[in-house]
């Protein structure tokens, strides 16, 4: 099935009812040259980029539920490159350039919005640290601009400019950032996968590791049945803990629980996808009209996919103590997603001390917009055997070394990052 | 989430601070890097009833030893953590 203005103009002609499934829902093998643990869009990715990158064709991605049913479907689908440490500023690049080119990669409508993002600043110290880390970006080839107050207040009149404690002196601005329709980002990496061989097997969940006798990962068992496989890359996001340890792993991961909101839907309102600098709340508003907004994690090991009223009410005062007007809007649905907490708050995308297994995990809450730079980067890494140039910091024994990547300069506890 | 403290009584959360995993304990000075990168850095994760230290910064300021399953959130016991006033609540 290939989209196009014909395909739509076709399917209108006989009432959409002649659609075709977009993916292939398929039963496994008794084999694969790789196995992709996770049906998130980082799986879906890692499988479309060895099918299509690397022409490893053999490919299955083992789904314990449905696909997307994870982070993919729980994030607040923004994404942005505004990095400022080496390791990271380079790598979201990547994957934000691909984002800017996946519907035409994937022939699917991820609709993909560039509609800016925006971090405002609220002191003098602030500023500066803004403004280095724009020029951060500028000097790798990043779009920033660093706004004063005139031009913040002309793109958003609305903002509580002259909080007592919090006044807004100014933002960072990475135009290119923006949003992205999480589930569409999914469906559309099936869809391109799927096309190219991949089996995409729902409803299949890992219940451990078959190895041989020297140690090395030979498949996997599953709720429906023995896998083998050449190679297994794990993407389970929260759970990589739980995986890893079938193969007798432990890694520097809590998964903690992360909240996320939506109102009833507004007319237009927000530009852009906008952070407050001084408290734990970002926004956007959705095509459909609703404010999509979080803050922090919760602060405490999870693996229950709900939080508590605390961090509610704390993302809720920050909304209102930046836009007050949205104190009139009614919150219509909220839900917790588990992160994989890594304890530099930097993912870990590297071979693991098992032979055969794989790993890309430690994407706290930042794994959304990372997706297609993350599929490409660990497709590299299980086709070649060694790190993509992009994510060649992202090493698993960094934390031994001496050598993390600490964006938020928080230290090894993970409920700060 | 609501934890009983065992000074205070039944407090919402908002009231306490988490640091984790009770279980791991700082290696001896001369233990070597590897105990000390376990100590600092690797996790158990644990997902089901897990002993972790609470901090009632909005109480009585005591540290806690609170057992929580972390897949339901519920909360079977809390004492007080070694040296935290223990003897005064008899435990």
């Amino acid at each position: 099935m290939k989209y196009s203005i014909f395909s739509l103009a076709r399917a209108a002609l006989s009432g959409h009812k002649n659609w075709q499934r977009t993916w292939r829902d398929a039963s496994p093998k008794d084999r694969y040259d790789v196995v992709i643990i996770g049906g998130g869009g980082h799986g879906l990715a890692t499988a479309w980029f060895l099918a299509s990158e690397f022409g490893i064709r053999n490919v299955a991605v083992l789904e314990k539920g449905w696909i997307g049913s994870g982070n993919a479907g729980r994030n607040t689908t923004i994404i942005r490159s505004n990095y400022g440490l080496p390791g990271n500023t380079g790598f979201y690049e990547l994957s934000m350039k691909l984002w800017e080119r996946m519907e035409q990669d994937l022939n699917y409508n991820s609709m993909v919005s560039q509609r800016g993002v925006i971090n405002l600043y609220h002191s003098d110290a602030q500023r500066d640290a803004y403004a280095r880390r724009g020029n951060t970006m500028r000097i790798n080839g990043i779009d920033a601009e660093l706004l004063d107050l005139a031009a913040v207040r002309k793109m958003m009149p609305f903002l509580n400019f002259d909080n007592a404690r919090f006044p807004v002196q100014g933002g960072l601005l990475q135009r290119r950032g923006g949003t992205a329709r999480h589930d569409a980002v999914v469906w559309g990496y099936a869809h391109a996968a799927s096309a190219l061989g991949v089996d995409i097997i729902q409803n299949c969940e890992v219940t451990g590791f078959t190895r041989d006798t020297n140690g090395k990962v030979t498949g996997v068992d599953t709720s429906r049945g023995r896998i083998g496989a050449g190679k297994v890359g794990m993407a389970v996001a929260g759970f990589s803990s739980r995986v890893a340890a079938m193969a007798g792993l432990r890694l520097p991961i809590e998964s903690h629980v992360l909240q996320a909101f939506v109102s009833e839907a507004i007319k237009p309102l927000l530009p852009n996808v906008m952070t407050f600098g001084a408290g734990h709340f970002y926004v956007s508003q959705s095509d459909k009209g609703g404010l999509v907004f979080g803050g922090d994690i919760d602060g405490y090991n999870s693996y229950a996919q709900r939080g508590n009223l605390p961090v509610m009410e704390d993302v809720c005062e920050g909304g209102m103590a930046l836009i007050p007007m949205i104190g009139r809007v009614r919150l219509l649905r909220q839900w917790g997603g588990i992160m994989d907490m890594s304890m530099d708050g930097t993912p870990i995308i590297d071979k693991s001390p098992v032979e055969g297994l794989y790993l890309n995990a430690g994407w706290c809450y930042g794994g959304f917009k990372a997706t297609p730079g993350s599929g490409l980067v660990f497709a590299h890494l299980i086709a070649r055997d060694e790190a993509h140039k992009e994510a060649a910091r992202f090493r698993l024994d960094r934390f031994q070394r001496g050598a993390m990547i600490d964006e938020k300069g928080q230290g090894a506890q993970p409920n700060l990052h | 989430m609501r934890i009983v403290c065992p000074f205070c009584g039944e407090r919402e959360l908002g009231e306490f601070t988490y640091l984790g995993d009770a279980k791991p304990r700082r290696p001896a000075a001369d233990a070597g890097e590897e105990a000390v990168y376990d100590y600092v850095y690797l996790r158990d994760n644990i997902a089901g009833p897990m002993s972790e230290h609470w901090y009632h910064g909005g109480g009585c300021r005591a540290w806690l030893k609170v057992t929580r399953n972390t897949l339901t959130h519920e909360i079977s016991a809390v004492v007080p953590a070694a040296g935290a006033g223990a003897a005064k609540v008899d435990a």
